[in-house]
């Protein structure tokens, strides 16, 4: 991680504030979130405070601070999906995993995020698991997309 | 010599650099063939947006190819931007040699092979057709109608997004064929800087990202401030839940985009500028790469443009993500890597904007408007819209509407034509309840606002914003105090927590929200009390409005407002009477066990959080409402379906 994490800063520094964000994008990009190194290491390189560069970070949605499960569910949360009831099929999704957004199961297999608008609106409402979009879909059919996975994994 | 193949033919030169009106006839043919009126072998369109692809266009992709592949037909396969005909997609258009361009709807993994062995064998698959395009060079198609005679195009005004859905995004020829950059290349060569800006501020342009400032007088501002430096920012940073407007205007069009932006530079003497653009737009920052890379390498962008001495480059900036970076100053904050925290005003971003440099921030929609006003006109561009506000608006339709997507109509349009005429009415035939114009900060425009014209003044009469774009339609199964709700919880999310009066004020009028659209949590919690909470969210409304510091802040009440004024009897009946009618407060719910049905398994009983159900084994069991908090767990477990909704 040490020498990833240099490499990227290297690659993208002129040691300048406004390279503070494209840096921190780079380095989500490579880990999925932001680990505590990479705080550390970006704010020695930029020679800001540590403090600073978690303030930024922590008030953009995209920066994560915990890693991501290998499957990522992202529930659309945008006004189109929640008159179609995405926040019923939200709260399904948490009582199934048994965490709530912004975390990941004990596990690591699954993560769960909401997303302010996918630009798909008239197949609300949507959740995408990975790469996969399930639209127009009810909390039985997430249910069983879980369970699948769960019988999946557990072979 | 001899003449130049289709291929080496270098439009750029041939088109933009030699100003002559006769067009050689070799060039107007491979003109034509760019514009896709005539095709030599088969040629598969596959819409292939964000929207597209969410409702599978990738695998139907993949699909074709292999379809093309093991019946070794020889065709191109293109991919396009949105048509902005979101509701019928996936959508895949087959142009074969002689024919009219014939699109097909709700395209699938499954159909797709049918699809293309009809078409190749010269007949058409009727369940799946859409329509064909008009087309004068080629033999339309019998028993079908056109795609321009469908209600939802019919009735629009395609001026930003005339070619979204139909060119493809990769390519700069197909824009230039289609008389792309000949704004910029006229202006460079014929328009001084000042005579763009004239033409712009005639043209009564104004900013479509929601503030509506006239765009000309924007750029007059800017030019003049001193500063050896100006940049321009293009906002694309569209975060508004359920607004896609300018993804899709550069995904199906980015170089209309780089031109519009292009003009504005030359307009107000800039030499850098940045696209702002959200880093989760995947596919529009890797078709505005692309789009960039080639304008560079045809010498639209960079050194000496078009030979005529002027410098203009884009960089893009991704951001990270923060809903109040749609405000200019926020924005420019973000850009220098810092939090993005609006700034107060004046000094305006056209005095000291960027690393404290003059500064033009325009919003993708506005600044493609642009070339045409540069191209065809200030008249041609006012033939459309109201006097104070010329010109089309486009806007993402969502929600309960029939059909919803992607439209452009002039202003001054209704929000009735724009839900009967276009979309084709409500879904499931309910009724029109509200629409909410303005992303989450807007306001909701009821059934007596339908006939009120969508402009500017009209709007702002009626207490309402026009917005970047978004418009969700609710229907009559929609609670107006729980949409209220989700917004006002959008917004303290988004708040960015510089100024009190939005960062507590948002939060106080959610808790107001959270309070009555739940029972109420202990005796003494009396309905007197939920009252005087509506009575303080109307006085608090006014005062977050009045006193915060950026446009965030001064429109997040205005959602709970305008629903409070329109619906007040619905706030009323979720306070006095605990009811919420259109059932979708959940803590509001009711239930009741049917004594018919129930057989007094005890599952119910045993299930329940709140000890609310009460019953002896094999007899019916019944639920204590003063206990009963609504969760809905009954409903679910009883097998025997006697658990009901009161």
């Amino acid at each position: 991680m040490e020498n990833k994490l240099q490499e990227i800063i290297t690659s993208n520094s002129n040691s300048k504030r406004e390279d503070l964000i494209p840096i921190l994008q780079r380095i989500q990009e490579e880990f999925n979130y932001l680990p505590q190194e990479a705080i550390y290491a970006v704010s020695k390189a930029l020679e800001m405070p540590a403090s600073k560069v978690y303030s930024i970070a922590s008030f953009y949605n995209l920066f994560r601070f915990q890693a991501i499960g290998k499957y990522h569910i992202r529930v659309c949360n945008g006004t189109a999906c929640h008159l179609s009831k995405s926040s019923d099929l939200l709260r399904e999704i948490k009582k199934e995993l048994k965490i709530e957004p912004g975390h990941a199961t004990s596990n690591r297999l699954f993560s769960l995020e909401t997303v302010p608008c996918m630009g798909a609106c008239h197949l609300s409402p949507i959740v995408r698991i990975n790469n996969t979009y399930h639209t127009q879909v009810e909390s039985e059919e997430i249910k069983r997309v879980i369970a699948e996975i769960r019988k999946e994994e557990e072979l | 010599m001899s003449t130049p193949t289709a291929s080496t033919i270098n439009l750029v030169e041939e088109l933009l650099l030699k100003n002559t009106l006769e067009i050689p006839e070799d060039l107007e043919q491979h003109l034509i063939k760019l514009r896709h009126m005539t095709v030599e072998k088969p040629l598969i369109y596959v819409g292939n947006g964000t929207c597209g692809q969410v409702a599978g266009s990738i695998k139907i992709l993949k699909e074709i190819e292999n379809y093309l592949h093991e019946n070794n037909i020889d065709a191109e396969v293109i991919e396009t931007g949105c048509i902005g005909m979101c509701w019928a997609e996936p959508l895949i258009d087959i142009q074969l040699p002689g024919r009219s361009r014939l699109s097909y709807k709700h395209v699938s993994q499954e159909n797709v092979t049918e699809i293309l062995d009809a078409t190749f064998n010269s007949t058409f698959e009727p369940k799946y057709i859409l329509g064909q395009f008009k087309n004068e060079f080629t033999e339309p198609w019998e028993g079908i109608s056109f795609v321009e005679d469908i209600p939802f195009y019919k009735n629009q005004t395609r001026r930003i997004l005339k070619y979204c859905g139909k060119i493809n995004p990769y390519s700069l020829d197909e824009y230039i064929a289609n008389g792309g950059f000949s704004s910029l290349s006229d202006t460079l060569l014929t328009k001084t800087p000042a005579q763009v800006r004239d033409l712009v501020i005639k043209s009564g342009l104004r900013g479509r990202g929601g503030g509506g400032y006239l765009t000309g007088k924007k750029w007059e501002t800017a030019a003049l401030s001193q500063g050896d430096q100006k940049y321009l920012i293009c906002n694309a940073d569209e975060s508004d839940p359920g607004a896609f407007m300018d993804r899709a205007i550069i995904e199906g069009n980015p170089h209309l985009l780089i031109e519009g932006m292009a003009l504005a530079a030359y307009a107000t003497g800039t030499s850098k500028s940045y696209i702002y653009i959200r880093s989760s737009y995947e596919l529009a920052v890797k078709r505005l790469v692309k789009a960039i890379d080639d304008c560079k390498e045809a010498g639209l962008l960079g050194h000496n443009i078009l030979n005529s001495g002027f410098n203009f480059s884009i960089q893009l900036a991704t951001s990270a993500g923060a809903f109040v970076c749609g405000e200019e100053t926020a924005l420019i904050n973000s850009i220098e890597g810092k939090r993005g925290i609006p700034r107060p005003r004046p000094p305006y971003p056209t005095q000291r904007g960027l690393f404290n440099k003059p500064t033009v921030v325009n919003n993708v929609e506005t600044l493609s408007n642009v070339p045409m006003i540069i191209g065809e006109g200030v008249d041609a561009f006012r033939s459309v819209g109201t006097k104070e506000s010329p010109g089309t608006k486009v806007f993402s339709l969502s929600g309960k509407t029939e059909k919803s997507g992607l439209i452009e109509v002039p202003m001054g349009y209704t929000l009735k034509d724009i839900i009967f005429k276009i979309s084709g009415g409500i879904k499931h035939n309910k009724s029109f309840k509200a629409a909410q114009i303005g992303g989450p900060s807007g306001s909701c425009l009821v059934e007596e606002n339908l006939e009120t014209p969508i402009d500017y003044e009209s709007l702002s009469r009626i207490d309402a914003i026009m917005g970047s774009g978004g418009l969700v339609v609710a229907d009559e199964d929609t609670c107006m105090v729980d949409l209220s709700k989700f917004f006002i919880g959008f917004l303290k999310d988004a708040s960015c927590g510089k100024c009190i009066p939005c960062r507590e004020g948002t939060h106080r009028m959610l808790e107001i929200l959270e309070d009555i659209t739940r029972k109420p949590r202990d005796a003494n919690h009396k309905t007197l009390d939920r009252f005087k909470g509506v009575m303080q969210l109307e006085e608090l409304g006014k005062v977050i409005s009045e006193t915060s510091l950026c446009g965030l802040g001064q429109t997040a009440p205005k959602p709970v407002l305008s629903a409070l004024k329109y619906f007040r009897q619905e706030f009323e009946e979720h306070i006095y009477e605990r009811k919420c009618s259109a059932n979708v407060c959940r803590e509001l719910r009711t239930y009741e066990i049917d004594p018919e049905a129930c057989t007094g398994c005890t599952l119910c009983m045993v299930k329940c959080p709140e000890k609310a159900i009460i019953g002896a084994v094999k007899h019916p069991h019944f639920i204590v409402e003063s206990k009963c908090t609504g969760c809905g767990i009954c409903l679910e477990v009883c097998k025997f379906d006697a658990v009901k909704l009161k």
